[in-house]
Order: C-alpha cells, then sequence, then structure tokens
C-alpha cells in the first residue's frame, strides 16, 4: 500500500495529467454533437457582449461598405416592386394567388457580433437571440448569399455555424439544368470559394454558371449562392464537384437575415407520415 | 508573493485580450496561426505545484476556447503544455530555483534556456492543438507542417513580448 502512495506522488504530473486530458476529450467529443448542451461558447452572455462591444467600434470602418450594399439592394427591391406592380396591371395576366408561398417565411434582420473565417470550423455570433424567438436549425442569409445555420441561442445571442464548416450542407441547383447539388465547404482553406457535390455526370455544365438554392432545405428557393468558377472535378464514377466562387463575402458580414419557415413544422410531419408507410 | 501573484493576473488579461482581439484575426487562411497566450503558462512561478499548475492551465484553455467556439481543443492542448512543462524543469533546473518563486522569464533563465523552452513548448502545444482539432491521423503532413509553421510564427511573438518586456536581473543575485 505503502509503494502504491509513493508510486502515485513520484508520478503525480502524468496522473494529473491523464485526468484533465480526459476531461478535454471529453468535452471535445461532446461538443461535436449538434445538440450541444455546453455553456462554454460564444453565446454565453460574458463573451458575447464582449464581441459585441469590440464589434461596435469595428463596424464603424466599414459604413461605407454597409451602405453601399443596402442601398444596391433597396434598388433590387424597388425593381421587383415594379415588376409585381406592372404584372397586375397588365389585363391578359393570369394572376395566381398562391397564399402558401406568399407567407411562407419570415425575416428577422441580425447584427454579427462576432465572425470568424480563419478557423478549421467557422461560427458567427449573432446578437438576437430566444428573446426575438430565434430558434435552433433556423437558416441565414445576406443580401447576396447564404451565410449558415443557427447551431444554438441564449436569450440575446446566437450562434451560427457558418457554411465555411465541414459539417454543413446545403442544397443547391443549377441556373441552367435545374438538377440538385449539395453545396459544401470543401477545400476547407479559402473563404471565398465552395464545392458543389453529387451533381450527376451527364449534366453539361458551363464557367460562370449561377447557382441558386434549391428550396429543399432551411432556406427560401432562389436565393444565389455563387457562380461555377471550375467544372471537371471528379469525385467518383458517376458524381461531379464543381468548384464555385461564393456570392456571400464572409470576411466583411455586418447585418444578417436570419429565415424561419413557418410551415417547417407542417412539412417534416408530412414527411414522417410517410417514412411510416415504407 | 502578492506582487507575483497580481503580475500573472494581469499577464492573464493581457495576453488573453491580445488573443482574442488581435490573433485570432491574423493568420495565413487557417494554415498559420499564432497562439501567444500560452505564454502565461510559460511564466507561472517555478514552484507552483503540479496540481495548481494543471488547473490554472486547463482554465487558460477553456477561456480561450470560449472565445474560439471549441470547447476542449484549447484546454487539451494547454494541458499537454503543463506537462511539457513540469518535464523540462525537472531535467534542466537546480534545486534551489525549483523552490523559488521566480518567474521562468528571459531575463532571469538566460536566453538560450528560454529559447529552448518556448520552441518546443508551442511545438507540444500546437500538435495538441491541431491534431484533437482535426480528431483524426488523415492528413497528418498537413497538419505537421501546419503545427511546424504555427509553432515558429507563435516562438517570433513571444520573443518580440518578451524582450519588450524585458528587465535584466543577474541570475546570482536572485539566490
Amino acid at each position: 500500500m505503502r509503494n502504491l502512495w509513493l508510486f502515485l506522488v513520484r508520478y503525480n504530473a502524468i496522473f494529473w495529467f491523464i485526468l484533465f486530458f480526459a476531461i478535454s476529450i471529453v468535452l471535445v467529443v461532446r461538443n461535436n454533437t449538434f445538440q450541444r448542451a455546453s455553456f462554454v461558447n460564444s453565446s454565453n452572455v460574458v463573451v458575447g457582449s464582449f464581441y459585441q462591444n469590440v464589434n461596435s467600434w469595428k463596424s464603424y470602418l466599414a459604413l461605407d461598405e454597409t451602405n453601399r450594399k443596402l442601398a444596391d439592394e433597396n434598388v433590387l427591391l424597388r425593381q421587383q416592386i415594379q415588376n409585381i406592380l406592372h404584372a397586375d396591371s397588365t389585363v391578359d395576366s393570369v394572376f395566381l394567388a398562391d397564399s402558401i408561398q406568399q407567407g411562407r417565411y419570415e425575416f428577422t434582420v441580425a447584427g454579427v457580433a462576432n465572425n470568424s473565417i480563419h478557423q478549421k470550423s467557422n461560427y458567427l455570433t449573432l446578437d438576437k437571440g430566444s428573446l426575438d424567438s430565434i430558434e435552433k436549425g433556423m437558416g441565414v442569409i445576406t443580401s447576396n448569399g447564404v451565410v449558415g445555420i443557427v447551431l444554438q441561442t441564449s436569450p440575446h445571442f446566437s450562434v451560427v455555424q457558418s457554411l465555411l464548416h465541414p459539417d454543413t450542407r446545403i442544397s443547391v441547383t443549377l441556373d441552367s439544368s435545374e438538377v440538385f447539388g449539395s453545396l459544401v465547404w470543401g477545400n476547407n482553406i479559402d473563404p471565398r470559394f465552395g464545392t458543389v457535390r453529387d451533381v450527376p455526370n451527364h449534366v453539361q455544365v458551363k464557367k460562370g454558371e449561377k447557382v441558386f438554392t434549391s428550396g429543399y432545405s432551411l432556406f427560401p428557393s432562389g436565393i444565389q449562392v455563387g457562380k461555377i468558377e471550375e467544372t471537371g472535378l471528379t469525385s467518383g464514377e458517376s458524381f461531379l464537384d464543381l468548384k464555385i466562387k461564393l456570392s456571400t463575402d464572409f470576411a466583411n458580414l455586418s447585418h444578417v437575415y436570419i429565415v424561419r419557415d413557418l410551415m417547417l413544422e407542417e412539412k417534416s410531419n408530412v414527411e414522417v407520415t410517410t417514412e411510416d408507410h415504407e | 508573493m502578492s506582487k507575483v501573484f497580481i503580475s500573472n493576473i494581469v499577464r492573464f488579461i493581457v495576453l488573453l485580450l491580445l488573443q482574442i482581439a488581435l490573433f485570432k484575426n491574423i493568420g495565413y487562411y487557417n494554415f498559420v496561426a499564432g497562439f501567444p497566450y500560452i505564454l502565461f503558462v510559460f511564466l507561472l512561478p517555478i514552484a507552483l505545484s503540479n496540481l495548481m499548475l494543471f488547473i490554472l492551465a486547463f482554465l487558460t484553455g477553456l477561456t480561450v476556447d470560449a472565445f474560439y467556439d471549441s470547447v476542449g481543443v484549447h484546454a487539451a492542448a494547454c494541458t499537454a503544455l503543463a506537462l511539457f512543462r513540469i518535464f523540462f524543469h525537472k531535467i534542466t533546473l537546480d534545486v534551489e530555483i525549483k523552490d523559488s518563486f521566480n518567474t521562468p522569464s528571459i531575463g532571469e533563465m538566460g536566453t538560450k534556456w528560454f529559447l529552448s523552452y518556448i520552441f518546443f513548448g508551442s511545438l507540444i502545444h500546437h500538435l495538441f492543438l491541431y491534431m484533437i482539432e482535426t480528431f483524426s491521423f488523415s492528413n497528418f503532413l498537413h497538419t505537421l507542417a501546419s503545427t511546424i509553421l504555427s509553432s515558429i510564427f507563435t516562438v517570433c511573438i513571444l520573443l518580440l513580448i518578451s524582450l519588450l518586456t524585458y528587465r535584466r536581473k543577474s541570475r546570482i543575485s536572485s539566490f
């Protein structure tokens, strides 16, 4: 017994190391699942408000850029309104009152309190949380592209798993051929480019073609994601990989829109009943 | 004694602020990055007990993790760094120095000792950091390259900080 005690005292450093290292690894592994129950992240009040303070100073430097983007978006929205008004006034057009599509998505504006693009797994912190009825699993977009998926919320903040994360997959479709693929970051190095996986081999793809969201995932259909930069990368026998230039400028995000899908529950309920029948 | 305590707390806060406000945004994509906050673990008093050292290192890592959204990764790397520190002190230091509460800084211990101390320390820390972050042995060469380049970057920053805060104290007068 005494020898055992001496042994423990002599090599205590090793035993402490094993203990603390094991705790850390358990934390890492638990954190990797989608359901994160941990307090230690940037939706925490202390960390979140620190980032918000830093960002309130940093945002002054980007005011010009932000204003220009908002003005551009205003122009675009105005044009769309014009189109709708014109379409209504023409006598021979058929007006389809589609109440389902009209009120399907709700948008909430949020400021970016923190953003990273240099890590292997990138996250954003937004300054809206569960008090603004933000929930886990909502999509996040910006005026010219997709940003990510809400991963966790606290009363005043929420953490978003960025598109620049190895686990993020978003369903997209090509402009000309309407086939589906999934958008992933892929190269894990450069924040300007992404990869579209699982496009069937027979599809003719042109360089510079636009890529849009398909509407099968959390995002409304028809949001531009990027342009095809490089084709002809094959990932296997029957699928193509496409390198695309993302239209979202991840290095320079200040305001984003959080998308709430009002029909999500209904949709997933129907899908569940289909699976039961199989 | 209280002076040592206060200077360590100040060092902790300053290094943490530097890390999360400045060095988090500096890097070559995610390939090379600097983690100068580990200087806090390097410069803890020499005679600190092993348990205390591990607790402090673990908490430092966990704090940085909170800002990096990477729970456990930095904590594990800092724990490995603490083990390295104990081992390195054991084989290089005399008994008298081991029992003193001096800071193992560049002015106190000499340039040669300090340089090898921070170089091998950062190497161990970064290796564990990148290995746990990728969590697989695939692309090991990529991990290794990024470890070595990041270590060189971190050591450069640490040397810069050490030289800026350099205070010469002869080794003999401290006994």
